[in-house]
Formats: structure tokens, C-alpha cells, sequence
């Protein structure tokens, strides 16, 4: 028996398992092609449509009305791909056993999560190079310069942080992951429509409605990335009159630590009691 | 040594008294099943011993540590083979055994083990395209890869052929003679005669019985049962010790072509033992 060597030998660190974990999950997810296909395809195609669809609507100087889906679109693609990828995934590896098999094994809850976070990382770096893609070729969206790319990167990490931990604390309320996609869509595609993704501009949209979209991050992560690909004139078709990054740091960073504590009181590896 | 004790083990769900007061204790290299029917209670006891489940009250030790606070250290001692999982399907066999053995401080290499549950060939075929028996190798495989002092298998050839099982048994068999202790549930009697050096059987939450296989509820002391044909008829009769009856017999030129000596059947004391329950 080789007893001693077990006890001696020291456990591999929860990161080195949280990388094997970030491995194995996206190479599930690639070869799950209809998963793949519909998760990086839906939003690209929700952009092509609402962009040709609107084309060159209204006039504004230099700026066509599928430049600015294609900015605001991308709070959707970060948003399909963190919260559904989280909330459906979870509570997909609850039911088929995936939490249990690990629950049984030296693998703990952060390096689990470390692993799904590899996971929606490549995902929605992958879904807004794809919608950037579209953008740029398609729409013609010209790319901002280096400061820019320094709101879009904080923006970026708070909007996958807030999206994904919001997901995680959802998939304790999905009991069956079968219903996961239509139950978790829900709350994705009504704030698509009162958050000015979809509407555009904002304004157009009852007050009281943009007041209810300002409590959620939809709003704000939109708002956000129509202000890195924007001129700053188009701040006159915002709910605010400007970019308010301020406010929009704050309210990502509030939903991220709402989130966060959702997660840590509502976490399960399993639906037993 | 103990590898497992449980004293008192209660667990009830809602007004349901799933384990109702188990005492249990387990040496280390031991083979013990616990046997019964569907809803005896089995699984949520093996549940408790394996940390995946809270208890209601009872004291529980495994590898001499309570599995309710049993740490990664603990779990990289211990391997589950749950009930039929459909985890993993899109993963490759090797993938999988490789990326479980990087759970484990000290794991036995992933060939090693893919060719000791027979699955070498089957090393890139995907999960989701393996048979129902050579996904429960692999499940098999997922729970010794990491060199376990107690392997836990719930129920783990429901719904195997025969020759299925005799290999699957093969397996378990090989992994004993390593050393490792195993917890074994099942409600197949021919499989608890086969595998288990000891075994409990289980009824409404209590153990109702425990023993060796030749002397469960008291099979061994049990009266035999002779029968043969003399030249009046049929005769019936039983003894604890049908050794005098034997030699008469053979003294009196009876006709022994139609003679039998019977004990109860393993069958037989289980299900007067879940019938006693009732």
C-alpha cells in the first residue's frame, strides 16, 4: 500500500486545478457545436439585422445608426454570453452530476468557479471580437484610440464580473437546467429593450422606464461602450446628457459585490439537502 | 483498524425516517456491502459516509475524520463512484481520466488505470458514445485514480448483462487486492455473495442483519434440510447437523440418487430478514 506517499505528497493548489478545470470546460463548450454556434451567432445576427434594419436612420454627423448598435450591442454580448454561459452551466452541471463527481474529489468551490471563469473569459473575449468584427467591416465603425481602450478594458472587467456573478447566484433559482436558457433570457432580452440596446436613442423610452433600466448594469454597461466607440457629440441622445462613467463605475461595482454575496449565501453543489 | 465507525446514524427527510439509528464498523481492507431493497436506506447512508450529505445526529468517522468536516486532505484519501452519472459526455476518455488524476496529490497513471478498468481502446472515444457498462469502468476508473483508502460504489452494476457484471466484479475484486477498503451498496444478492468479505442488510433505516455471507442471519447454524426417496416415498427431514441422518442412510441402502441436503439460501434469510421488517 502506499499509504505514507498519499499523505505526504502535497495536494496540487486550487489555481493549478482551476486551470485543468478551465481546460476541460472549454473544450466542452467547443464541442458542443450548437451551444457554440447559437451563443457567438445570435447576437452577431441580432446586430446584422438591427443594423441594416436602421441603417443610416437619423442623421447625426458622422454617425450611423448601426455604428451605434454595434457599440451597444456589445453590453449584450458580454451579457448572453457571462450571465446565460454562468446561470445555464451551473445548473447544468448540478443536475447531470458534474458539482457532485467534483464535490467527492480534493477540487474546491473557488477552483470550480476559476475554471468557469477561464470559461466565460474566452467566451466573451471571443463574442465582442466577433461583434467588433461586424462592426468594423460591416458598419463601418471606426475603432477608438488608446484612452478609449482604457475605459473599455475597466468596463469590460466589471460588466463580465457583475454578469457572471449575477449568473451564478440566478442558477440556484432554475431547478431544472432545461428551463435554464428560457427562464434566464427573461431578464436578459426585457432589459435589452428598456436598457437602449435595442431602442435607440434611450430617450425615446418612458421615463419611468429608464429609471427602472438605471437600477440594472444593462443600462450602464451599454451606455458605457457607445461611449468608447462614439464621438462625444452623441452625448446628447444619452438619458443623462453625458457618459456619467463615474455613475457607471459605481453601479457595476455595486451589482459585482451584490453578486458576489448572492453567490457566496446561495451557493450549492447540489440540489440535495 | 477501523477504516470507517458509525455509531446511532440518523437522517430523516421531512417526516420520512430514511436512516433510523445505523451502527457500523468497517476494518481497513475490509469488502462490506450493504444490502437491501429500494428505499431501504442505503444510499443515504453511504451519502453520509461520503460527506455528500448532513446527518441529523449519530456520530460518523471515516479514515478516523467526521466526513461533515472532511477537508480536501481527507477527500484526496477517499473515491466515489456515485449512482449513473451523464457528466462529461463530450469529453474523451483519456481527457477525462488524465484531468481527475490532476485532482489527486499522488495518482496512479491514467494508462495504468484505463487499462486496469479495460477501457485502453477506448481512450479517445468520447464519454457520451461509451456503453452503459464501460461508462460505469469509467466511473470506476475516476474513483480509484487517485489511490483511495475507501472506495464508496453505490449501486454500481444496476442494469449490467451477467457477463458485464462478472467483469465489472473482476475489477472490484483486483482493486481489494490492493489494499483499498470498499463500501459497497447493491440490491443484488449474488453480487454481495460475491464481492463482500462482510455484509449489513438494510430495512426501513435499521440494519437488521450483519455477518458474512455463509453466516448472515444465522445461515450457517440454520437446520439443513434432507430429502430423498426411500421405498415407502418421499421423505423430509430437517437437522442441525444431518451428519448421523447421512450415515444411516448410506447404511440402510436407501435409493441416495434422489437424495438432497439443503441450507437456506443467501436469498432465502434476506428475504426473511426484509420480510421481519415489514
Amino acid at each position: 500500500m502506499t499509504v505514507t506517499a498519499t499523505t505526504t505528497r502535497p495536494l496540487p493548489s486550487t489555481l493549478a486545478i482551476g486551470i485543468s478545470r478551465g481546460r476541460v470546460e472549454i473544450l466542452q463548450f467547443v464541442r458542443d457545436r450548437t451551444a457554440m454556434i447559437f451563443t457567438f451567432a445570435f447576437p452577431a445576427l441580432l446586430l446584422l439585422l438591427f443594423g441594416s434594419i436602421f441603417g443610416k436612420d437619423y442623421d447625426h454627423p458622422g454617425v450611423s445608426a448601426s455604428q451605434v448598435f454595434s457599440a451597444s450591442m456589445i453590453a449584450y454580448g458580454i451579457l448572453s454570453t457571462a450571465f446565460i454561459t454562468m446561470g445555464a452551466g451551473l445548473a447544468l452541471d448540478r443536475e447531470d452530476g458534474t458539482l457532485k463527481r467534483l464535490r467527492g474529489t480534493p477540487v474546491t468551490a473557488p477552483a470550480y468557479f476559476i475554471g468557469k471563469l477561464i470559461l466565460v473569459l474566452g467566451l466573451t473575449v471571443t463574442e465582442v471580437v466577433v461583434l467588433l468584427l461586424v462592426g468594423t467591416v460591416v458598419f463601418d465603425m471606426p475603432l477608438p484610440d488608446a484612452g478609449h481602450w482604457v475605459t473599455f478594458a475597466w468596463l469590460f472587467v466589471l460588466s463580465v464580473t457583475a454578469c457572471s456573478l449575477l449568473g451564478i447566484a440566478v442558477s440556484s433559482l432554475v431547478r431544472h437546467a432545461r428551463t435554464a436558457g428560457a427562464i434566464l433570457n427573461v431578464p436578459v432580452v426585457a432589459l435589452q429593450f428598456i436598457s437602449g440596446v435595442f431602442i435607440h436613442p434611450i430617450t425615446q423610452l418612458p421615463a419611468w422606464m429608464i429609471t427602472v433600466a438605471s437600477f440594472f448594469p444593462v443600462k450602464w454597461m451599454a451606455q458605457g461602450f457607445r461611449s468608447v466607440f462614439l464621438p462625444d457629440s452623441m452625448t446628447g441622445l444619452e438619458a443623462g446628457g453625458a457618459w456619467e462613467h463615474g455613475r457607471t463605475a459605481l453601479v457595476l461595482g455595486a451589482w459585482c459585490v451584490i453578486g458576489l454575496v448572492l453567490c457566496l449565501t446561495t451557493f450549492r453543489w447540489s440540489r440535495d439537502r | 483498524m477501523a477504516a470507517i465507525e458509525v455509531r446511532g446514524l440518523r437522517k430523516a427527510y421531512g417526516a420520512h425516517q430514511a436512516v433510523a439509528g445505523i451502527d457500523l464498523s468497517i476494518a481497513a481492507g475490509e469488502v462490506f456491502a450493504l444490502l437491501g431493497p429500494n428505499g431501504a436506506g442505503k444510499t443515504t447512508t453511504v451519502e453520509v459516509l461520503e460527506g455528500h450529505r448532513r446527518r441529523d445526529s449519530g456520530d460518523v468517522r471515516v479514515l478516523g475524520i467526521d466526513p461533515a468536516a472532511g477537508g480536501r486532505a481527507w477527500r484526496a484519501r477517499i473515491g466515489i463512484v456515485l449512482q449513473a452519472t451523464n457528466d462529461l459526455a463530450d469529453l474523451r476518455v483519456g481527457e477525462t481520466v488524465r484531468h481527475v488524476a490532476g485532482f489527486f496529490p499522488d495518482p496512479r497513471p491514467a494508462d495504468q488505470v484505463m487499462a486496469q478498468v479495460g477501457l485502453a481502446d477506448q481512450a479517445r472515444s468520447r464519454v457520451g458514445t461509451l456503453s452503459g457498462g464501460q461508462r460505469r469502468r469509467l466511473d470506476v476508473a475516476l474513483g480509484i485514480v487517485g489511490r483511495p483508502e475507501v472506495l464508496f460504489l453505490d449501486e454500481p452494476t444496476t442494469g449490467f448483462d451477467p457477463e458485464a457484471r462478472r467483469q465489472f466484479w473482476q475489477l472490484i475484486r483486483a482493486e481489494a487486492a490492493e489494499g483499498t477498503t470498499i463500501v459497497l451498496t447493491t440490491h443484488y444478492l449474488d453480487e454481495a455473495e460475491a464481492l463482500a468479505d462482510r455484509l449489513a442488510v438494510i430495512a426501513d433505516g435499521v440494519i437488521v442483519a450483519e455477518g458474512t455471507p455463509a453466516t448472515l442471519g444465522g445461515r450457517a447454524t440454520a437446520e439443513a434440510t434432507v430429502t430423498w426417496h426411500g421405498p415407502d416415498g418421499p421423505h423430509c427431514e430437517k437437522h442441525a447437523d444431518p451428519t448421523a441422518l447421512l450415515k444411516r442412510l448410506a447404511a440402510e441402502d436407501a435409493d441416495l440418487r434422489t437424495l438432497t441436503v439443503t441450507r437456506p439460501t443467501l436469498e432465502d434469510t434476506y428475504l426473511t430478514l426484509i420480510g421481519q421488517s415489514r
